[in-house]
């Protein structure tokens, strides 16, 4: 077992998940109970198949959903009402498309937009883009319009935009989709150099057990598994059931030590 | 920013003029038509007078002549209009090859088509020198309501990102064999407009949960802000007030 | 169709600014309403939204195409408010960036094309919503109406602008004929464009049609096999239906009546011709088919021929005079009740965000306006 999840005194958990229920004006039901812990420094995968629920959980990780029923809490705070702006301040988002997260005419002004919203200004605010700018190494992109991007450039950037806010933790959401090959590994490298709690959401199932050393399975709007990556895609049974394959040709257990 | 399709006018470049702040080029060109209306149509003189005044703008900030006079094209359906205005106007009449004119419509077309191409021409100057951001900054500047800044703002970035979507799908489209050629293939193009305008707005409502994620409570954080030094205001105000100059003149002597 | 400098006198230009400004300054506040804090960027995005679709081209027959004005299309998807406002950032935007409109012009520009085409179309479209029965063919229908009934409005709004301030004499009877004869032919092909789109959009997400809001149910959760009330968001709770229910009745003898007598006895009354209808008689019609020889050409574009009938001309009028009456009514009703609202609450401002993000708040004020503009349309 990995000591990391054992040792954590539960004092520290960046979040906390409890018996989370929603369901959309539509009335369509995502969740249907969801518990999950993360611990101060972890990074965790959550996997799951398409419709699972994973995006809808996401969002109320900030708060930009209210739970339907049960609790999510973010170093100790209630997300709710009250604690609005830390609780934001705290979870860093990435969203799946990066035109979404950029919404603003230039690189800088965007990684800007998170801080400057917090209330800093002048020289602190502008040391504090060009060093989140630094960590994905897109420095001599800062005047560019975002549209004039690569499509890896701009998840970087994305990335960059939510760093800048320096978060309890940071929640991607499929960090992998539409990535060239050499840009996954650029975004790998970065988010291994951080020193930040990651939760992954995803079901690219070799990033997820190059990244995290354990995993949740949210099936149906439940987790339905709750373990280190490894051991949970060796089990056949329970990836099958979920919806989760593998790549052909893949063998979890042949990257193991890489961890 | 030469790719963006939603700013074609834009020619980059490092002329004086690029380099005014934009709030004072705005204010300039809006100050130098503003003039250019209120000049009395019989001082014909005091149009040439204005024509000169842009050309040695257009000259200071380099923007070549025939890329100047292209855009002129926009006018074209007001140009037939005013063609028209010597024949259905009212008043005393006059012959004119063969045809009989009214005086007040003569008179008419030769405003419309003066003012307007002059207009025009200012705002051409001012988007071939001033870059999409900088006109924004400058809106802004100018204390324009925030939230229309904003809205602009957003509606530049995904212009774009709209246009392009709206091109998949006339892709999607005809690699499925479809042509639009008449009325009764509209239905498919409205689908395709109600889907567009359910992208947008879902797209929109996306951008807004990045800007709540990222701490965003109702209003934009200033970043840039503008300034002009008085050199440079003077320097962008030298035209409307030559042109002031040429409309008093024009008043004083008709 | 964007007017250009030197078009209007600098007098009426002004004028014209001012009403814009003072309706872009009524529609940032409304838009808030309609939208709280998404405004900025869900208003942006339909301003991008409206701007591409102006490039869309609908083939009419060979060769010739139109495109869509979108004002109607607007207030009808995203409501009157946020309609104006993005129309006009997208006349803004052309301005500045393409030197389309003259700068001067952009008053004159955004009353017409963003004002009253949104607001006109809007009026129309609640007013029928509340006649017709519920349903999707009902929003279908009020769409291609108020469509319809729009760009004619614009038109007839940039006459009566011409009139007070044009700069070259041309008897209003010419004016208002041409203009308004050809935008009825265009309307029909926005009315049809609007109300295909309206109805696209309406099989697929009807909750993102503004005019089509208030036919949802409360739902449930479930939570452990077990069913719990899941608590209300603005969007989901139902409109107040008994209220809009009991006004119906009254809209629709109201409007049916107004449109009657406006469309018949302007029809009859044109008959006898006064002052500006015999201009137009005397200078137009019998001779008048050679002078608008050389006056087809240039809109020879859009495919269409003038109104030659004045009868039609001066009904169709009589109509747009209803609708215009209807907004003016619902405005004056609606800025003294807001007054009257905001004299009778004094709770904080954060107990005032709530309220505005409930929908029961919204629609009653949305409704009511409407609902009581047909005191002043009967008398008229």
């Amino acid at each position: 077992m990995d000591p990391v999840v054992t040792c954590a005194p539960p004092a520290s958990a960046s979040l906390e998940v409890a018996g989370l229920a929603y369901a959309y004006p539509d009335g369509h039901q995502a969740l249907f109970g969801v518990d999950l812990r993360i611990d101060r420094g972890e990074r965790v995968a959550l996997l799951g198949p398409n419709g699972a629920g994973k995006t809808t959980l996401v969002l109320h990780l900030n708060g930009i959903l209210t739970a339907g029923a049960g609790t999510v809490t973010v170093a100790g705070l209630p997300v709710g009402k009250r604690h609005m702006a830390e609780i934001r301040r705290k979870v860093g988002i990435v969203f799946q498309d990066p035109d979404d997260q950029l919404f603003m005419p230039t690189v800088r002004e965007d990684v800007a937009f998170g801080p400057a919203a917090a209330g800093m200004r002048g020289p602190e605010l502008e040391a504090r883009v060009r060093k989140a700018l630094g960590q994905v190494g897109m420095e001599e992109y800062a005047d560019r319009p975002p549209h004039h991007l690569s499509f890896g450039q701009r998840r970087r950037v994305a990335v960059a935009t939510v760093l800048a806010m320096e978060p309890e933790i940071l929640v991607l959401d499929e960090p992998s989709s539409n990535l060239d090959p050499a840009s996954r590994r650029e975004l790998a490298d970065i988010l291994r150099s951080l020193d930040v709690t990651v939760l992954m959401v995803t079901h690219d199932l070799p990033y997820a057990l190059e990244l995290c050393p354990r995993a949740l399975v949210l099936s149906e709007g439940v987790i339905a598994a709750d373990g280190p990556t490894g051991d949970l895609l060796a089990d056949g049974n329970l990836m099958s059931s979920h919806r989760l394959e593998l790549p052909f040709g893949f063998d979890p257990k042949s990257v193991r030590g890489k961890v | 920013m030469g790719a963006g399709h939603a700013h074609r006018l834009y020619r980059h470049g490092r002329s004086p003029v690029h380099a005014l702040p934009p709030h004072t080029k705005l204010t300039a060109v809006f100050c130098f038509v503003v003039v250019v209306v209120s000049t009395p149509r019989e001082a014909m003189w005091a149009f040439a007078a204005y024509a000169l005044l842009l050309a040695a703008v257009a000259y200071a900030a380099r923007v070549p002549p025939l890329f100047w006079l292209k855009r002129l094209l926009i006018e074209v359906p007001f140009v037939a209009f005013a063609l028209l205005l010597p024949f259905v106007a009212e008043g005393e009449r006059t012959e004119v090859l063969g045809m009989s004119l009214s005086v007040h419509g003569l008179w008419g077309a030769w405003n419309v088509l003066a003012k307007g191409t002059l207009g025009v021409a200012a705002s051409v100057l001012l988007a071939a020198t001033t870059d999409l951001r900088e006109l924004l900054l400058g809106l802004q500047r100018l204390r324009l309501p925030p939230l229309l800044v904003q809205i602009a703002s957003f509606m530049i970035r995904y212009g774009d990102v709209v246009t392009d979507e709206m091109r998949r799908m006339k892709i999607a489209r005809e690699s499925r064999g479809f042509e639009a050629r008449g009325v009764r293939h509209w239905g498919v193009l409205a689908k395709s407009a109600g889907a567009l305008f359910i992208r947008s707005y879902e797209r929109g409502e996306r951008v807004h949960l990045a800007m709540v994620s990222r701490g965003y409570a109702g209003s934009m954080p200033v970043i840039d802000e503008v300034t002009a030094s008085r050199a440079q205001w003077s320097g962008a105000l030298a035209l409307p007030l030559s042109a002031l100059a040429v409309c008093l003149l024009g008043w004083t002597l008709s | 169709m964007h007017v250009p400098d030197g078009f209007i006198n600098a007098p009426v230009s002004v004028a014209a600014g001012a009403v814009a400004a003072g309706a872009v300054a009524v529609s940032l506040r409304g838009a808030r309403r309609e939208l709280d804090e998404r405004t900025a960027p869900l208003a942006g995005l339909v301003a991008a939204f409206i701007f591409a679709v102006q490039m869309l081209n609908f083939p009419v027959a060979a060769g010739t195409s139109g495109h869509l004005l979108g004002g109607a299309l607007a207030a009808i998807l995203v409501g009157p408010f946020t309609g104006v406002l993005c129309v006009s950032v997208v006349l803004l935007m052309q301005g500045l960036l393409f030197a389309d409109g003259g700068l001067t012009a952009l008053g004159v520009n955004i009353t017409v094309m963003a004002v009253v085409t949104t607001v006109v179309a809007y009026a129309v479209f609640r007013g029928l919503a509340k006649v017709l029965p519920r349903g999707r063919r009902s929003v279908t229908a009020a769409a291609f109406t108020a469509a319809l009934v729009s760009v004619p409005a614009a038109a007839a709004a940039f006459t009566l602008v011409y009139a007070v301030g044009g700069t070259t004499e041309v008897s209003l009877g010419k004016v208002a004929t041409a203009m308004i004869g050809v935008h009825v032919l265009i309307g029909i092909g926005e009315a049809a464009i609007t109300a295909l789109t309206v109805g696209a959009v309406l099989a697929v997400r009807p909750d993102l049609v503004h005019g089509a809001h208030g036919l949802t149910a409360p739902f449930k959760l479930r939570v452990g096999g077990e069913l719990i009330d899941a608590p209300a968001t603005p969007d989901t709770t139902p409109a107040p239906a008994a209220a809009a229910r009991s006004h119906r009745k009254l809209w629709a003898a109201g409007l049916a009546a107004s449109l009657v007598l406006a469309g018949f006895v302007s029809f009859y009354a044109s008959q006898d011709p006064d002052g500006l209808e015999k201009v137009a008689h005397d200078k137009g019609f019998d001779k008048g088919e050679k002078e608008h020889g050389a006056a087809d050409s240039p809109l020879a574009d859009y495919g269409v021929k003038d109104i030659t009938d004045a009868r039609l001309s001066g009904g169709l009028a009589g109509v747009i005079g209803v609708g215009v009456t209807v907004v003016a009514g619902s405005a004056v009703f609606w800025a003294v009740r807001r007054r009257r609202a905001t004299d009778g609450t004094d709770s904080g401002p954060a107990s005032v965000t709530v309220d505005t993000g409930s929908a029961p708040s919204t629609s009653a004020t949305a409704s009511a306006p409407t609902a009581s503009a047909t005191a002043p349309a009967e008398n008229a």
